[in-house]
This record gives C-alpha cells, structure tokens and sequence, in this order.
C-alpha cells in the first residue's frame, strides 16, 4: 500500500507521473533515474549540448520561494532537453494561499504547459497542484515547506554512488537543522529504499523531531560519537530565516559543537565524503577547509543535479501519449 | 525456418567493400548494440593495431533522439556515446546489424550532427531486411533477407560468437 502521498504519483498502469515525493517509490525507479542521469553527464563534450527529447514541449518553472541552483539547474536541465523553458518567481500573500495558487496555474496550464515544477514554502502545494491538473501535465516537487525536496535527495543519491558505487554498505550521518529541512526528509526516504546499512542524525535536540526515529534512523546530540566509522557526511543548511525562539544557543556555540571542522571530520572513516545542498553558511555549520576541502563534493552535487533533473523530467514526459 | 548465417564472413566482406570506397581518415562508428560489435571488428581488420592509434572508431547510443519517445519513453540504461573530440570533416562509416524502417539511421544521423560536421556519412549494414519507411539506403550491405512484419533480425554475441537470431513477434514490430 503506497503512503497517501506518494499514490498520487503513479497514472493507472503504474507509471511515474509526477515527481513529488521519494516516499513510496520502489528501489527500481530510484535506480533508473540514476542509470538515466549517468548518460546525461557527458554532455559538456558536445558541440551541441542538448537532445531532442522534449522539444515542442512547455516548462514552467513556478517558484514560490527564493532559489538559485535548484531554479537554474532545472532551467538548464530543461533546455537541455529541448524544452520552451519559462520562469516565473512570485511573492505570495501569506493569505488566500490555495486560491492564489490554483488560479496561478490553471492560467499557465491554459496556455498549454506540458510541466510545472514547483517550489512553494506550504508543505503539499505540488501536491495540490497536480491533483487539480489535466492528467497529461506533469508536476516536480522542487521543494514544499518542510515536507519534500525529492531532486535534491536524488543527485545527492547520484553523487553519492559516482564516488562509492554503491548503497548497501554505507553508513550515513545526516548533521544539523533537521527540524526545518525538507532535503533530510527525502534523503532518508532515499537512503532507506536504496538499503544503507545506516543512517544516523547528529544534531541538538531542539532542531532534531521527536518522530524522526520513527523513519528508520537512530539519532545522537554527540558529534564524536555520531560520526564514528561513517561513509558519508550530510550537512544540512542552518536556516536562519526559519529559526525563531531559542532552537539554537548562539552561532558560535553551534559552529563548535557541530560545525564540520576537519577536526571533526577526522571522527568519521578516512575515506569519508562530504555533501551540503547548498547555499552553506561558512563558518556556521561547516568551516571553510572543510567545504574547499578534497572530500567535499558540494560543487559536483550542483553539476550533478543538472543530469537528474534531465533524467526525472525524461522519466515523467516519455512513453505517456498513446501510439497513434 | 531461415536457415543459419555465418555472419564473420559477411563482415570480411563488409570490410572489403568499405576498403573499396577509399575514404580517407575514416571513423567507424557503431550504433548500440549490434552495430558495435560489427564496428569493433571492421576497425580490427582495416586498421590492425599499429596503423591506428585511435580516433578512428566511435559508438551511439541513439535512445536520446528516436522519434518515438513519447510513446515508448526510453530505456533507462541508455548505453552513452562515445566520439572522438572532433568529428569535424571526418569521413564517417555509420554501422548497424539490421536496417529495417531507417528511423534508427536517421536518428543517429541527427545526434552525429550534435558533436560536430563530418564532410561524408556512409552506411553499412549487415543485414538490410526491407520494409523501409524512410529514405534511406545503404551503402555496404552484408546480405539482404525478406522478412515478414512479424519476424525481427538481432544480432546477438554469445561464447561462440556473434550469431543472427529470427524471431517471431507476437506482434508487429
């Protein structure tokens, strides 16, 4: 039985239709995604960078909320594929939400939008927009509120496999403001149906939810500790702009406790990658030696994500008009 | 029942009649699966190790620009291409195992435009089974069969070796 919000997902013969949510999508389709990018990652080596998957059809880039490499990235990913590209960024009443919303995009779909890729700070807003969609027009999550952010979770699902080549004997420490972050929740997701062996998260007890042991992961206020013996390093952003009250002492007492210094780093195992979806806070959760540093990986994730974002766009548009 | 092909020697003379058109500097360039294999062998017996070093031989992947991807989408392991860094004014040798409808040929003449402007494009197939639907000719044919709508040709490498299969479809293919 698939979660409530993962069956929206899937048209009646079973096939992907919206990207929403990594929750409830089988381990075959996560690694067909990643097989699929794995060819689009050459493309920098063509005279002409791009393939004629998509042409003639219609992207809207639909952002909510503010964003730079997930916007560009799928920009670029779409033209890429020959796609009509469109970007429209709004400043949203806080009131009014699901009216504002709907109405924006039955007008963009009336001008004929094959796919909608949506980023809005309400956790479920693509999900609304594609239940109130035509069944031919697509929709990507690029990030809703708190709940998803399933194409981050998957290049950082590729960048991971690019260096250790496979899933099933890693350990995984996912560090920092978990409370706020849609990207852990759908690497968890990821990392569970991709069979690490283990996911720990490290972090202060007033940023980690009481329910996220719940998923499947232990969790731990300790950084030595937390670290011990772990493949790869997950950093997540401290969002500032959603911090209010008390959830963090001070920034300097944060950055010593878990701010990944090459000290700390040290903890985990030699071969140990570094990943943070960027835009990092030097100096806040991660020090700059360590984001410069030869184990991170944070720029080959923004270079990676331009080839999965081809991959899910071309897994959600082809094989679905009927055969004439 | 067809009976069975020896394909090596079609390849031999494939090779030959390659030879025969003189090109200069030549690039090799096989299309996924089939005609990589048949490529790899060309370029083995026209440019033995020693007379080529490299850059003379290439492989497609054409998953990328079929012209029936919103009706099928794509396999997700698509096999990727592999050009040398500059296609430009080279005389290309494009090699299949079967020409059938010509939508392959002409998809694989699109993406070799994407890297670059060869000065010729020649054709050579190991089988041209008729039933085209574009025009489109080859230039080196190894051996030509008739084959029903429902029958399909697939060159398959086993341990003993490249091998043609005739299959019965279910359906048209």
């Amino acid at each position: 039985m698939l979660p409530p919000d993962s069956q929206i997902q899937f048209d009646s013969e079973g096939r992907l239709k919206h990207f929403l949510t990594i929750n409830g999508l089988p381990r075959e389709t996560l690694i067909n995604i990643l097989d699929m990018a794995e060819s689009f990652i050459n493309f920098g080596q063509r005279e002409i960078k791009k393939v004629p998957l998509l042409r003639g059809k219609t992207l809207v880039n639909l952002f909510f909320e503010p964003s730079t490499r997930t916007r560009t990235t799928f920009e670029i990913a779409g033209k890429r594929l020959s796609a009509d590209v469109i970007n429209l960024s709004a400043a949203r009443m806080s009131t009014s939400k699901g009216e504002t919303i709907l109405d924006t995009v039955r007008t963009l779909e009336a001008m004929h939008t094959d796919l909608f890729v949506v980023r809005d700070s309400a956790s479920g807003a693509p999900h609304l927009i594609a239940s109130h969609l035509p069944s031919h027009v697509k929709v990507i999550n690029a990030g809703d509120g708190r709940h998803a952010h399933p194409t981050q979770a998957m290049l950082d699902m590729f960048t991971i496999r690019q260096v250790k080549g496979q899933f099933e004997n890693l350990k995984v420490a996912i560090i920092g403001d978990i409370l706020h972050s849609r990207v852990a929740r759908s690497q968890i997701h990821a990392l569970k149906i991709l069979n690490v062996a283990e996911i720990r998260i490290i972090g202060p007890r007033t940023l980690i939810p009481t329910e996220i042991e719940s998923m499947g992961v232990t969790t731990t206020g300790d950084m030595r500790a937390g670290l011990e013996d772990i493949d790869v390093v997950m950093m997540l952003r401290i969002q500032r702009e959603r911090m209010d009250g008390q959830l963090i002492p001070s920034e300097q007492e944060y950055f010593n406790r878990y701010g990944l210094t090459e000290e700390k780093l040290s903890y985990a195992k030699n071969d140990a990658i570094v990943l943070h979806p960027g835009p990092i806070n030097r100096g806040l959760e991660i020090s700059s030696s360590v984001a410069d540093g030869s184990r991170s990986l944070i720029l080959n994730q923004v270079t990676n994500g331009i080839a999965v974002r081809m991959s899910i766009m071309a897994t959600l548009m082809g094989g679905n008009e009927s055969k004439k | 029942m067809i009976a069975p092909i020896d394909v090596l020697p079609l390849i031999s003379q494939m090779s030959h009649d390659i030879s025969r058109l003189n090109l200069s500097n030549p690039l090799f360039i096989g299309i996924h699966t089939g005609g990589v294999w048949i490529a790899e062998k060309i370029h083995q017996q026209l440019l033995p190790e020693g007379i080529d070093t490299h850059g003379s031989l290439g492989a497609l992947d054409i998953s990328f620009y079929r012209d029936d991807f919103m009706e099928v989408g794509i396999n997700p392991e698509v096999g990727g291409s592999h050009l040398p860094h500059s296609i430009d004014d080279r005389n290309i040798v494009l090699i299949d195992d079967v020409l059938y409808s010509g939508r392959t040929i002409r998809a694989a003449m699109n993406e070799i435009f994407a890297y670059g402007r060869p000065a010729t494009i020649k054709l050579a197939v190991l089988i041209d089974r008729g039933g085209k639907q574009l025009p489109i000719q080859a230039d080196v044919i190894g051996c030509q069969l008739t084959l029903d709508n429902n029958q399909y040709a697939k060159l398959k490498n086993t341990d003993s070796g490249l091998q043609i299969d005739i299959v019965q479809s279910e359906e048209d293919q």
